[in-house]
């Protein structure tokens, strides 16, 4: 229907297309502050991010052109396949931890007959905390001598953990913190798809006898499909990224199990003042990043078709 | 979802890339242009960075006030004062320099001093350092953190070595002398241990291993130890040597043997400053000044706190900060800040070193930092200034002062910040893994520092 619009205003001449202009001139400028911001924000820095990736630069002088150097300097460094394993193995275990839990905690939610706005409310809690405050205050609780997670296991007659303290369990403490904090926002998108899905597709499973793991298998799962994938995406895209837990919690310790790709970019350009070894990493990042959102939109398309 | 984390370095980027390519060369090249070039007194502005912030309103007074009186002194200058804390933000250093705000006279910590250099983001000041009276006063040690050759890029503020810095209230309750501080590395252990049997809590010896401040005071103890981190010519790693592996050994004694150094680890810059404001940590590697911010922002009470010299140390890593000059600034301004600098931070008696007045504001006097002229006239003037009006407990730095009189002091490595990020992992390896196999930690992060230290010759 729009199209068939579109194509005729435009077989009817310069004049209405004038008018459709001037009549949706309002929409126009909303539209064009919205594609400044992002072009001045986004899509400019990450246009300089790749060519500063070929980059030598101090910011006084004019930036000289080093072509595969700063790809050279990151790959050389040893820290690199620390930081790319420990990245992937962070990624991995987000998506078991923070792609099911929130689909099950909205499964659950949704089934809920009472204090369902009251419970939506305590799990979306958590996200209106400031990361750095989520993130300090799991330092607390990590503590080893007097933390919150060991004084349970205590209570527990478990023994005590080393959490953040040890090459065995510090990335998947950063793992639970990443997911915990990030759980309200995962569960409200899943529980916003649930209830889109139509009731007598429920009833209809129920009539034939299906009890409540046949229902999600035949029913839940089929319907959010698309929305699941959406959400894997965004998923791997942002724990991909993770920046702000090993920065807080751990320095990338300890012996680097908590290093991670964005976090050595951040030595790169700020510790060590290399700009241009950053980028590359940074670009390394955004290519591996594309390619999942290729992935993703192939996937998307046939959804769709 | 999370947000994407990139985008705050992508962020950071718009003002950095900006400029990068950009090239907007509106001042003139210090280096490039005679000083005879500048007009004699015409009106000069320049921006200084580290005005002290809004929340400490007894130093921010004493700034205006020392502002005020350089403008009586050079009508010409204005001194446009800028203030931050801290004073310097690592992370928006270089967006500043390429976004086109940074100061014309911009505070620097000595770790960033030769990067800052290396990199060309500094004016060459050699022709115009010849206007401060007291250059020759300064130490050699200190001015060679600012140097390169013979071209002089900066000047000092500050100045200090590392020592051990140690909790005198703790010392006495756990049964310790506090005016007889530990001199070696076994009475620090022996401390140790009687302070953390103090109780659940107490931790007797705190040390970094994460952030690049592991590596710091790996360095600062292997200088102790009378190792070096490179050979002289700063080509090669050097401390996977005797004394590298003493640092390493004694702290993992410490720490899985004694059980005198708590159980959570991992700790950065501030973490051991909270809990030496805290009081439940007895020592730590430490230069004067952490009793200093411990005071400040930690809630620490001077009095509480002691400084002796580094057990059993032979060299002592030296730290501080001062100020470098923008390199777009023009010749008059880099001759306007000689002139600030020279009032506000090298004359004895006067700006920072205005001890009467800190003394009338009720700010504390007596610790033995700044350094920066040693034994020499100035030296001994500020000396003087300061034990005249001392209001802090100096007896309890005398260790430090007595102690460290025949130490040598010695300068971070090169590619410091990088050495560092490696040595962090031997640190927080022995402190962290009770197993932790010395040898091959030192042997690795020796690997890892050759390539980079080939890498910058």
């Amino acid at each position: 229907m729009t199209t068939m619009t579109v194509k005729g205003s435009r077989r009817r001449g310069p004049g209405a297309f004038r008018r459709g202009l001037r009549r949706n001139l309002t929409a126009y400028g909303f539209l064009c502050a919205a594609l400044i911001c992002f072009a001045f924000f986004s899509w400019y820095p990450m246009v300089r991010e790749v060519l500063l990736s070929f980059q030598q630069t101090n910011f006084v002088d004019d930036p000289t052109w080093v072509g595969l150097e700063n790809f050279r300097t990151v790959t050389e460094d040893s820290a690199f396949a620390d930081a790319w394993l420990n990245t992937l193995a962070f990624t991995g275990l987000a998506l078991v931890f923070g792609y099911v839990i929130p689909f099950v905690a909205a499964i659950v939610l949704n089934e809920l007959r009472h204090a369902r706005a009251y419970l939506r409310f305590i799990v979306y809690l958590p996200v209106m905390l400031p990361p750095a405050v989520g993130v300090l205050l799991f330092k607390w609780f990590y503590d080893p001598g007097a933390g919150l997670f060991n004084q349970i296991l205590d209570l527990a007659h478990l023994p005590a953990l080393s959490w953040l303290d040890s090459t065995d369990t510090a990335l998947i403490s950063l793992v639970i913190v990443s997911t915990w904090m990030n759980l309200g926002t995962g569960t409200l998108i899943y529980l916003a798809a649930l209830q889109s899905i139509p009731s007598e597709l429920y009833e209809a499973a129920e009539l034939d006898g299906a009890g409540i793991f046949k229902r999600v298998w035949h029913v839940t799962i089929p319907q959010t499909r698309l929305i699941l994938l959406v959400m894997l995406l965004l998923q791997i895209v942002a724990t991909m990224q993770v920046f702000i837990e090993p920065y807080l919690l751990t320095g990338g310790g300890p012996e680097n199990a908590t290093l991670t790709v964005a976090y050595l970019m951040y030595q790169y350009a700020f510790n060590f003042g290399d700009f241009g070894a950053g980028g590359a990493l940074g670009l390394m990042l955004m290519v591996v990043l594309m390619v999942f959102s290729a992935f993703y939109l192939r996937l998307s398309r046939d959804d769709q078709s | 979802m999370k947000s994407p984390k990139l985008s705050m370095l992508l962020a950071a980027a718009i003002a950095l890339t900006a400029a990068g390519c950009g090239n907007d060369d509106s001042g003139s090249k210090a280096a490039e242009t005679s000083p005879s070039a500048a007009g004699a007194d015409a009106p000069v502005t320049i921006s200084v960075g580290c005005q002290p912030p809004k929340s400490n309103p007894l130093e921010r007074t004493a700034w205006d006030e020392d502002v005020a009186a350089f403008r009586k002194l050079h009508p010409n200058i204005t001194i446009d004062s800028k203030d931050a804390f801290p004073c310097i933000n690592p992370d928006t250093f270089q967006a500043k320099l390429a976004g086109g705000t940074m100061e014309d006279v911009f505070y620097v910590y000595y770790t960033d001093v030769k990067k800052i250099i290396t990199a060309g983001q500094a004016a060459d000041i050699s022709p115009y350092v010849g206007s401060v009276t007291k250059l020759g006063d300064l130490r050699p040690d200190v001015m060679s953190i600012f140097k390169e050759g013979d071209k002089v890029y900066g000047l000092p503020r500050n100045n200090y070595s590392m020592g051990l810095v140690y909790n005198r209230k703790l010392f006495t309750e756990a049964g310790l002398d506090p005016a007889a501080p530990p001199k070696t590395w076994a009475e620090v252990r022996e401390a140790a241990k009687k302070i953390s049997g103090l109780g659940a809590g107490y931790v007797g010896f705190g040390e970094y291993s994460a952030g690049n401040t592991g590596g710091w005071h790996f360095a600062a103890s292997l200088y102790g130890r009378g190792g070096e981190m490179v050979t002289p010519d700063g080509k090669t790693a050097a401390f996977n040597s005797p004394e590298g592996k003493a640092v390493l050994e004694n702290l993992k004694t410490m720490r899985w043997t004694d059980n005198s150094m708590g159980t959570k680890q991992l700790l950065q810059w501030e973490d051991l400053m909270r809990m030496m404001g805290g009081g439940k940590l007895g020592m730590m590697i430490g230069a004067p000044d952490v009793v200093q911010t411990v005071n400040n922002d930690f809630k620490g009470k001077f009095e509480n706190y002691g400084v002796t010299a580094l057990p059993e140390a032979r060299a002592s890593l030296n730290g501080g900060d001062g100020y470098m000059i923008n390199p777009k600034a023009t010749p008059e301004k880099i001759k306007a800040a000689m002139l600030w600098l020279e009032f506000h931070e090298l004359t004895p008696g006067q700006g920072q070193f205005d001890y009467a007045r800190s003394k009338q504001q009720g700010r504390p006097v007596g610790l033995p930092i700044p350094d920066l002229y040693g034994d020499t006239a100035p030296g001994k003037e500020i000396t003087e200034l300061r034990k005249t009006n001392a209001t802090v407990p100096v007896e309890n730095f005398t260790p430090f002062v007595e102690g460290s009189a025949t130490i040598q002091n010695k300068l971070e490595p090169p590619k410091s910040q990088e050495l560092y990020a490696i040595l962090d992992v031997p640190m927080s390896a022995v402190l962290t893994r009770q197993d932790a196999d010395i040898d091959k930690l030192l042997a690795d992060a020796e690997a890892k520092a050759n390539k980079v230290l080939a890498k910058s010759s």
